[in-house]
């Protein structure tokens, strides 16, 4: 009976078929300024303030993350320098210990949560599609979702902080203390539910760069052929998909702690105060490496480009970026030695912590040795990465100190971690990305950045970091503990201070003239060609700036190396609508085109839906009611969302 | 000896000599076995890492400065640059080794100092019970016979040469119990119970702090530990084991009546008074500790004006309220105070 197909079907199957023959592709007979014209149509948003606000372009929703994310990054270093002013001499008076404590709160909170993990996903939502020779990320209208959940989380934060009702907890929000007993009022709710916010920002995205690293790459990119920054975010994206779960759950369990009077961390009532800390902490360790490892991606391209080398061992910084994911999980305890657990146990993740040098030692090895066997050019992103070498090892190895158990009863919650993780994160982490803005600055904006006062801002930061936080070793081993907002005459901490404080001027000064240069460059930088560096990867195959398209043919991969290598002009595939937006997906490891998939249009509904998402958080601060009755226009937006464009049969199937 | 002679200082005049507050809150303090293992393991990391790291500096240095020869100029080279050099190769796998048995190396000596630390002080002669509120310790000397318990705050005393062990408990939010010049720290975790050992080796006076943020005051919850010879510290366990001395002057007995049928005693316990609130800090020999307020300040009849008169301005969100007292009961008060030695 299936068989059976009734003759007006019939009839209009074969009417679709013609006319799927008639669907324009790009291909042999439609190429050139015709096809771009074509392309140029199809990709383009609307025009105006909806269209801005409806975008699902990577590159659009890649900048504004970019932006944003440095807009936090002044904002946080203008409270460490308010912290620095404090802490420039003894007993000083100037910050009160509730603001000075709220100072700390915002600065840990906006640098980890609202700079350092959204700049990463930023600039990946960016450079990954182009990177990978394709026109779009998957998913993008959940990528313009995660980036307005994002925006509003940061909102919420700052526009707390500014109404005097900021957190005052940590950014790390030790329980009891946030809990309902010791931080009445609503400044510890913000803080949780900011989280939440950032935290289903950074899912999201993070199930975006997953789909389009595994599905979207250009033909030929075996996952073997992949370049190392896309290796090191697929990495990241999946320790994102692992970890941020757990302190969604125990922010959640904060809340409602909080709100509806459970009990989870109260101690006296059978809850337990130290759950916070592992749940915090499985998250927190892992957040460590989803900052540092993007970092490690911008370094390997920098050091191929400017070496006009491959990355030495490719295998190995493979390896080590997957062996620094899965450690990453199992060293969490190691933040909570002092905590009075078992003393045997300790030793595990003493040993854990002490394993993850190794990888990042390799990898080091592994830059070292492509600088040694290329010929380094030292323009600022190969001055960045060396500032990374000088100054990231220092922070490693002042991590395998404090992994030993007996030394960091000492040193853990003194300046001297706060010294380590700085040399971390700003040297393995704010740096390379200052050197990797610098490179892709071109791309992004199709203009250089001035190469002086890159240099002049490369020295300042470099030195002035050191003259900021080198100090703090000091501080710490002479006995001053963190998050205080003034320590006593006599102890020996005058000079380490002042010196940290002199220095954390010089390194604003660096960070204003970074912007300053941006800016400047934005209208007055020198024309980009395409490939201003000499680069081998497809990004530099795309425009400066890249058209909404990106790339007017799917390029072909041969290689790991593709723009040293093509003998002339890429090779390409061919036949992609040029009608309607549409993308190749290949296949997963050997990357053999599989499927065409259609790419969604602008649609205000990522918005709408990140709205009611947020106005739903934000009113579960004040009631749980708002959970039930904010779930009924989450879930209109989330259906207007998905609903299909047109229930008509079409010649190919294409989403709204 | 010096010894002797700094113990029987007045304990009244705080050792603010800048000499004395050298090793005074410093991890270099090496004033008890837990410092000093600290300090000779600190030493061995501090060493092999200085080393890897100048490795990692002098490849950076060399790759930067290596003459190239002619022929490798500023292009890729065709054909040969997916070749890994094999000199390269070799360095690989001979930098993965060495890091990895520097690694090695430096966990069981990790271990090891860890081991020992733990059996230093395993059959402890002093137990100390010491809990943390914001902000501010209490202190008991645990004995089995309740008369020889001796309660204080803030200060604690230490015979030299005797393990101590000292139990830390929490009354609301997570403290750290932070010796730095005599050994590491431990948190104290309301509904958990956490010790820490010392073998203090050195006679003198140190300071501790809370390490681990618990609220406003956090910066001001500090601590002073005397260690002191085993003759010094039996004459003053001795002293506290006395009830405090009745007011003699007729302004002190004002201060006693105030104290004891006023505000102070819903909050502050005196021995052999009626005062006996447990929510602050017991006063029996009050001042006869180095400083007021878990270390905001040093002790001093100043001080003692200020810090009764207006808590609040010197220690903001303390639990001790600024109750405004007349002129006439605030002299009384610190005058009865004083006597509190």
């Amino acid at each position: 009976m299936s068989a059976h197909v009734p003759e007006r079907v019939r009839r209009e199957d074969e009417q679709l078929a013609r006319e799927r023959q008639k669907i324009a592709r790009d291909g042999p007979k439609l190429k050139g300024a015709k096809l771009e014209a074509r392309l140029e149509r199809t990709w383009s948003r609307p025009r105006g303030i909806i269209g801005w606000l409806a975008t699902v372009d990577h590159k659009e929703i890649g900048r504004r993350y970019i932006v944003t994310a440095l807009l936090f990054l002044s904002l946080g270093g203008v409270l460490a320098l308010a912290m620095r002013v404090q802490l420039a001499q003894p007993d000083n008076a100037l910050i009160s210990a509730q603001r000075y404590n709220e100072l700390f709160t915002m600065h840990g909170s906006t640098m980890m949560f609202l700079f350092a993990v959204p700049v990463m996903e930023g600039v990946a939502v960016f450079i990954i599609p182009l990177m990978l020779g394709t026109r779009s990320t998957a998913f993008p209208r959940l990528n313009a979702f995660s980036y307005f959940m994002y925006l509003f989380g940061g909102l919420l934060l700052w526009g707390a902080f500014l109404l005097n009702i900021g957190p005052d907890i940590g950014w790390f929000a030790y329980t009891p203390l946030s809990g309902p007993q010791f931080s009445p009022g609503k400044r510890a709710d913000i803080w949780a539910q900011m989280i939440t916010f950032t935290e289903v920002s950074a899912l999201a995205a993070a199930v975006v760069l997953v789909c389009t690293i595994l599905k979207t790459r250009a033909p030929g990119m075996t996952l073997a052929r992949m370049p190392l920054f896309a290796w090191a975010m697929l990495v990241v994206a999946v320790m994102i998909i692992f970890s941020m779960p757990a302190v969604a759950l125990a922010s959640s369990m904060l809340i409602s702690d909080r709100l509806i009077g459970t009990n989870f961390y109260n101690a006296y009532e059978h809850g337990d105060a130290l759950l916070w800390q592992h749940l915090f902490w499985f998250f927190g360790h892992p957040e460590v490496y989803i900052i540092f490892l993007p970092a490690t991606g911008f370094v390997s391209v920098i050091t191929e480009t400017f070496c006009r080398r491959p990355v030495f061992a490719y295998p190995i910084v493979v390896l080590a970026l997957i062996s620094t994911g899965i450690l990453a999980f199992g060293l969490w305890v190691h933040h909570m030695f002092a905590t009075g657990l078992p003393r045997v146990g300790y030793s595990f993740y003493t040993s854990a912590s002490m394993t993850v040098a190794i990888p990042t030692a390799l990898q080091i090895f592994c830059w070292l040795a492509t600088m040694w066997d290329g010929r380094p050019r030292f323009q600022v992103p190969m001055l960045y990465v060396v500032g990374f070498i000088v100054t990231f090892v220092i922070g490693g190895l002042s991590g395998v100190i404090i992994a030993s158990v007996p030394l960091d009863l000492q040193l853990h919650d003194t300046y001297f971690i706060v010294a380590h993780f700085h040399y971390v994160l700003i040297g393995g982490a704010v740096f390379p990305l200052l050197g990797i803005l610098t490179y892709w600055y071109p791309k992004i904006t199709g203009r250089m950045m001035s190469d002086t006062l890159g240099k002049i801002g490369f020295w300042m930061i470099l030195l002035g970091f050191q003259l900021t936080f080198f100090p703090m070793h000091f501080a710490g081993l002479l006995g001053m503990p963190r998050r205080v907002y003034t320590y006593p005459a006599g102890l020996g901490l005058e000079l380490p201070n002042l010196l940290s404080s002199i220095g954390a001027f010089v390194v604003a000064a660096a960070v204003v003239l970074f912007v300053i240069n941006g800016l400047f460059s934005l209208y007055r930088g020198a024309i980009a060609p395409s490939n201003p560096w000499g680069a081998s990867t497809l990004e530099w195959a795309a425009a400066s700036p890249p058209r909404p398209y990106n790339f007017a043919h799917i390029p072909v991969v041969e290689s790991r190396t593709p723009l040293w290598d093509a003998e002339g002009e890429l090779p390409v595939v061919t036949g992609l609508r040029v009608d309607e937006k549409e993308i190749l997906l290949t296949t997963v490891v050997a990357a053999t085109p599989d499927l065409r998939e259609p790419v969604p249009a602008a649609s205000l509904w990522p918005l709408i839906a990140a709205i009611a998402v947020g106005v739903l958080f934000v009113s579960s601060i004040f009631s749980p009611w708002a959970v039930v009755f904010g779930a009924i226009p989450s879930a209109i937006a989330l259906t207007a969302w998905f609903w299909p464009k047109d229930l008509k049969r079409q010649p190919e199937p294409v989403i709204s | 000896m010096t010894v002797d002679g700094r113990a029987s200082v007045v304990p009244l005049a705080l050792a603010a000599s800048a000499c004395s507050y050298q090793h005074y809150q410093s991890t270099f303090g090496n004033a008890a076995t837990e410092a000093r293992q600290f300090n000779i393991l600190f030493v061995i990391f501090l060493v092999i890492c200085a080393i890897m790291y100048l490795a990692v500096i002098a490849f950076l240095i060399a790759s930067i400065a290596r003459r190239r020869r002619a022929g490798e100029a500023n292009t890729v080279e065709e054909g040969r640059h997916h070749v890994s050099n094999p000199l390269m190769r070799t360095g690989l796998i001979s930098w993965g080794a060495v890091v990895g048995s520097g690694l090695v190396a430096l966990t069981i000596a990790s271990f090891i100092a860890d081991r020992s630390m733990a059996s230093a002080a395993a059959n402890e002669k002093l137990s100390i019970t010491v809990t943390g509120n914001q902000w501010w310790w209490d202190v008991e000397y645990n004995a089995g016979d309740s008369s020889k318990m001796v309660r204080t705050a803030n200060e604690i005393h230490l015979p030299v040469g005797v393990p101590a062990r000292i139990y830390l408990k929490s009354n609301d939010v997570i403290h750290s119990f932070w010796l730095p010049s005599l050994a590491g720290k431990q948190d104290l975790i309301p509904g958990r119970d956490t010790d820490i050992t010392v073998v203090p080796r050195k006679v003198g006076i140190y300071r501790g702090q809370c390490a681990e943020f618990c609220g406003a005051e956090h910066a001001k919850m500090a601590l002073v530990v005397d260690v002191d010879s085993y003759r010094d510290f039996i004459k003053w366990w001795q002293h506290q084991l006395q009830p405090a001395p009745a007011p003699t002057t007729p302004l002190a007995k004002a201060g006693y009546a105030f104290v004891t049928s006023r505000n102070c005693s819903v909050c502050h316990a005196i021995a052999g008074t009626p005062a006996s609130g447990t929510v602050g800090p017991d006063l029996t020999h009050f001042a006869s500790r180095r400083t007021i307020a878990a270390g905001a300040m040093p002790m001093s009849e100043g001080n003692l004006y200020g810090w009764v008169e207006d808590p609040q301005s010197i220690k903001p969100g303390s639990k001790m309220p600024t109750i405004g007292l007349e002129p006439n009961e605030l002299h009384a008060v610190v005058a009865y105070l004083e006597t509190l030695k």
